[in-house]
């Protein structure tokens, strides 16, 4: 994916995630978080300076519009700065493959372990900030169960459909 | 100095994605702390903008559900003017044509003065009387039902024939099926009236609402009552006693209309010329 093209979509699910995901509510408090493929699809660079301040950034400008302090920066940024070292387990990727790295291209299992992992990080500690503090232990999880699924779902589905056609 | 710049050079990034953190963990301590956010909030002119213009799009999927919402308000309006119109203690009449039944109605609203309901035989006074143009044999009814007859008009007050009276005998009707029986009181709970003589073929169900038949001249066809509580038949005898939970709490009721039925003379007339 060409960068100009990357940056609309990641536009374009911040819009989607503010004014529709975060409305859905689904038996009362279950919304996905599909904003996280920010992560999934932001290419990897050696530089990361660009990748932690852009995290850092959507983040915030998701806070800004739900009026939830820096739980979204800091739990996405978090998510950022811990891809690289799940890249490594998971796929067994060094810097020079960093180039052409792309998760179309990778093994559905591999590329479902990576997700799944991240999501439910990312997840966990967006609860936790969210409730801000040790009780209630118990929704934190359920309500981390629950999104990921629901993320995961709307994240597979939409990196399904909207898959670039392999060139043979 | 050197092992320094060594330092910060091999862990930049690590160093970097503290510094964020942190500022992100400040910014939601702040919003936690005492619920005022100084930094990050929603009310800002390019988000507060973007919420307006969502909203102004969403708004129009919502204007059926607000459309019923402001009749409902409308409805509550009118009758609270209504009441107080009654509180100002100056009954003012409202004409309703009734067009399916070719009655000609005419509301007063009033309220009570005085409210038995205990007794077997109980009565209610009504401040209107027949400077009201209230007399005999009127219906008087609340929002959710029927609550007796007047009886006997003074100048100013009317004794109303509660329908927690043993002498009451009110035509009614299930609002399904149209059969036609007789209500009645027997005296014991407050709560509950009896309706006799339905046919036997009637089926009546627990839950069917009873509504005014409209045969009398007295009250207009549909004026709500009550519904079905429980239906009880003795073997032995023919006929059915259902008993009827009423709508109207008769224990905690205050304002009230008297229907004024323009055309109950002209009935009367014709009925007395069947005799």
């Amino acid at each position: 994916m060409s960068s100009v093209r990357i940056y609309l979509w990641l536009i374009l699910i911040l819009f989607l995630q503010i004014f529709v995901l975060n409305n859905i509510n689904f038996n009362g408090y279950i919304n996905p978080y599909l904003y996280l493929a920010f992560v999934f699809l932001f290419p990897l660079k050696k530089n990361r300076f660009l990748f932690l301040s852009l995290t850092f950034l959507y983040g915030l400008a998701l806070d800004f519009f739900s009026d939830t302090g820096g739980i979204h920066a800091f739990s996405l940024l978090f998510v950022g700065y811990i891809r690289l070292f799940f890249i490594r387990i998971y796929f067994k990727k060094s810097e020079i493959d960093y180039l052409l790295f792309s998760l179309q291209k990778e093994p559905f299992g591999q590329v479902f372990n990576y997700t799944v992992t991240l999501t439910v990080i990312h997840h966990f500690i967006l609860m936790s900030l969210a409730n801000f503090s040790f009780q209630n232990l118990g929704s934190v999880i359920l309500n981390t169960l629950y999104s990921s699924v629901f993320t995961l779902i709307l994240y597979f589905l939409g990196s399904f459909i909207f898959r670039k056609k392999q060139t043979s | 100095m050197q092992q320094l710049i060594y330092f910060i050079r091999k862990y930049r990034y690590f160093l970097f994605f503290l510094f964020l953190q942190f500022i992100a963990l400040f910014l939601t301590i702040n919003n936690n702390a005492f619920h005022k956010s100084k930094f990050v909030n929603s009310a800002n002119d390019v988000t507060g903008g973007f919420y307006n213009k969502v909203t102004s799009i969403s708004d129009y999927f919502n204007l059926t559900r607000e459309n019923n919402e402001l009749i409902n308000e409308n409805v509550l309006l009118k009758n609270r003017i209504e009441k107080l119109n009654a509180l100002l203690d100056s009954s003012k009449s409202i004409s309703v044509i009734d067009t399916v039944y070719n009655h000609q109605y005419s509301y007063i609203s009033g309220k009570i003065r005085k409210n038995h309901y205990a007794n077997k035989n109980n009565f209610l006074l009504i401040n209107l009387g027949l400077s009201d143009s209230v007399k005999t044999e009127m219906a008087v009814v609340n929002s959710l039902g029927i609550i007796g007859i007047t009886e006997k008009a003074s100048q100013n007050y009317t004794r109303v024939q509660s329908i927690l009276n043993q002498q009451s005998k009110i035509n009614a009707k299930l609002k399904k099926s149209d059969y036609f029986g007789t209500l009645t009181w027997d005296g014991k709970d407050y709560n509950i009236v009896q309706l006799l003589d339905i046919p036997r073929q009637a089926i009546v169900n627990k839950g069917d609402t009873i509504v005014t038949g409209g045969r009398s001249a007295i009250f207009p066809e549909g004026v709500l009552i009550g519904k079905v509580a429980s239906v009880e038949q003795e073997n032995t005898s023919v006929t059915r006693v259902i008993n009827i939970e009423l709508f109207n709490d008769m224990s905690n009721i205050k304002n009230i209309y008297v229907i004024q039925n323009f055309h109950k003379k002209e009935i009367e007339n014709l009925e007395k010329d069947d005799e």
